[in-house]
């Protein structure tokens, strides 16, 4: 009979429930967006990462491994290490951020190919001239750009001369050289690859590497990949938790507004319940029981509407903002909501609760 | 002393409201019995304290002083809680604006009184079958109130204070909002109530028409009983 009650509430005002439910919605897609892009973008890193074929990764002198920084390495280290034992082929690369989450690679398209495999050439050619650029799909679809278009960053106008299958190391590509000379850093890369006879001999190399070259921090790739999740990301984490902040936040001050609403204008039925002997734990589980209906609702769209959110980074910024969905997210989000809508719905409760069954009764 | 078959029993009782440095005695040493089985109206102009001892027997509100006794339950003595209890346990009510609610049909504004009495609504229909059909509301208990006239609704509220079988019906002005012919028939209906099923009946009204189908009649004036009648052998 409870939950018939409940029903029949939300039932009988159907637009203060749609609204409630919408508001609640908010925040749980909130969250489930911004965790989805989070994870998202650290799956795309990390797949990324594991299509450059590299089975280690090296670095400049107070580097860090999740981090980007500016510190570069010479270019002479990229034959040295390639003489080290176990060492297969190692190659260089220069980062080189253009904006937002995005970055060009630049790269010397032999040794990236020959590591990596090559790339899986959708439309267009290799790297020729100095000003051609490769893009992958993804980024092709976020910059609208088609082969021999112009695409301009770094202060110059590129050439789209490729547009290729994406999961290898960024979404743009350009010759290293040419990075080199428009970051005013001849001779030095931003991070070496290097590919071992025997992935598992990682570890060993590495070690090798901290003694004879002390001070360069490198990584087995299989750390990278380890590594790479949203809480090892800095201020990711940080910035997740404020999202959530936010939600429960919402939440609760949707539900608080909406359901003193509700109990004031059902304060003649509350009064109606009292007369017929109604406890306060039986009020106060009726106004509990339709917030947690509210948010149960709002969970429910929410995580609906963080599909339709996907939908739209994938066909907005599928490069730059790629929206994963995050199913271990949906209960946490969800405890969020109802958490939020309960906790929004017991001051409300409280009044219902304390009310004079004679003045309920006469309230008009 | 509390007579052995009364069912209400009230001692001297006394109702203060007080609305800010001003107070309002509403009730001045009420003494009242009433015998199980008798259906009593209460009748006097508005401020005659009618109103104020209805809710204190009810137990809507506590009272200042004296000694109320319902259903064996010393309400005087009683707290938020203890007062609830009566309600749910003891008395049901029937007022002047119906009070059903309204998001619910007839079934379920019955459902609901048995539910909060902690009573089965399984086969209530057959439970209640004399009293639905005395009242002529079988046929209605899929309605919401707005589908029904108002006879109709006061005939559900009646069917809804009935169906957790209390040991008092009080009824404040039960035909203040009906039309005559409606009046005639809910008043019909408690006298039929009151002798068929033997059910205590307390009302209030106005009308002294209406207060005429109780066996007794108690006039209240400021606050006091002035005059006590038997209506019928």
């Amino acid at each position: 009979m409870t939950f018939k009650l409940v029903w029949e509430n939300v039932r009988h005002k159907p637009l203060r429930t749609l609204l409630s439910v919408l508001l609640i919605a908010g925040p749980v897609t909130l969250i489930l967006t911004l965790v989805g892009i989070s994870h998202g973008f650290v799956e795309d890193s990390k797949r990324r990462s594991a299509g450059v074929g590299a089975d280690v990764l090296f670095k400049a002198p107070g580097s860090s491994l999740m981090q980007f920084s500016a510190a570069t390495l010479p270019d002479k280290l990229v034959g040295a290490l390639a003489a080290e034992p176990h060492v297969v082929q190692a190659t260089g690369t220069v980062v080189a951020p253009i904006g937002g989450f995005d970055s060009m690679i630049g790269i010397e398209p032999t040794e990236f190919n020959k590591m990596s495999g090559g790339f899986v050439f959708v439309d267009g050619h290799p790297l020729d001239g100095p000003d051609d650029i490769l893009v992958d799909t993804w980024y092709a679809a976020q910059r609208k750009l088609k082969i021999g278009g112009k695409f301009t960053a770094l202060g110059r106008d590129w050439k789209v001369a490729g547009i290729v299958q994406p999961g290898k190391l960024a979404h743009v590509f350009a010759r290293m050289s040419v990075l080199q000379d428009l970051l005013g850093n001849l001779g030095h890369v931003s991070q070496i690859f290097i590919k071992l006879d025997d992935p598992a001999k990682a570890p060993e190399v590495v070690a090798a590497f901290k003694v004879k070259y002390d001070g360069y921090p490198a990584w087995p790739m299989a750390d990278l990949q380890s590594l790479l999740s949203v809480d090892n990301v800095p201020l990711l984490k940080t910035f997740i938790d404020v999202i959530v902040g936010i939600g429960v936040f919402f939440g609760f001050t949707v539900v608080s507004l909406s359901m003193y609403m509700a109990v004031l204008q059902r304060t003649r039925e509350i009064g109606i319940l009292k007369s017929m002997g109604a406890t306060k734990g039986f009020v106060m589980g009726l106004i509990l029981a339709e917030a947690f209906f509210l948010g149960l609702g709002g969970t429910a769209l929410g995580i609906g509407l963080s599909y339709v959110t996907k939908s739209v980074m994938m066909a907005v910024a599928p490069a730059s903002l790629p929206q994963a969905i995050v199913y271990g997210w949906w209960p946490i989000a969800g405890a969020v909501a109802m958490g939020a809508a309960v906790l929004g719905a017991v001051y409300p409760g409280m009044l219902a609760v304390r009310q004079d069954p004679i003045e309920a009764l006469a309230y008009e | 002393m509390n007579s052995p078959n009364s069912i209400i029993h009230v001692r001297d009782l006394r109702k203060v409201y007080k609305t800010g440095k001003v107070s309002v005695e509403a009730l001045r040493g009420v003494n009242l019995e009433v015998p199980a089985g008798e259906f009593l109206s209460i009748v006097g102009p508005s401020g005659s304290g009618k109103s104020t001892l209805f809710h204190i027997v009810g137990g809507l509100t506590p009272a200042t002083s004296g000694e109320v006794v319902v259903g064996g339950c010393d309400v005087s003595k009683a707290g938020d809680d203890g007062r609830t209890q009566l309600r749910r346990t003891q008395v049901s009510f029937v007022f002047q604006k119906f009070n059903l609610l309204p998001n619910l049909t007839a079934r379920d504004n019955i459902r609901t009184a048995l539910h909060i009495a902690g009573r089965s609504s399984k086969g209530f229909e057959t439970d209640l079958h004399d009293i639905l059909e005395l009242l002529g509301i079988a046929g209605r208990l899929d309605h919401k109130p707005s589908e029904l006239s108002g006879g109709e609704q006061q005939r559900v509220a009646i069917a809804r204070a009935l169906a957790t079988r209390p040991a008092i019906l009080l009824a404040d002005e039960p035909t203040g909002n009906l039309d005559t012919a409606n009046s005639l028939a809910v008043l019909e209906l408690l006298r039929d109530l009151n002798s068929r099923l033997g059910q205590t009946i307390l009302m209030i009204t106005h009308n002294t028409e209406a207060a005429e189908y109780g066996h007794r009649v108690v006039h209240m004036r400021d606050g006091e009983i002035v005059e006590t009648r038997s209506t019928r052998g």
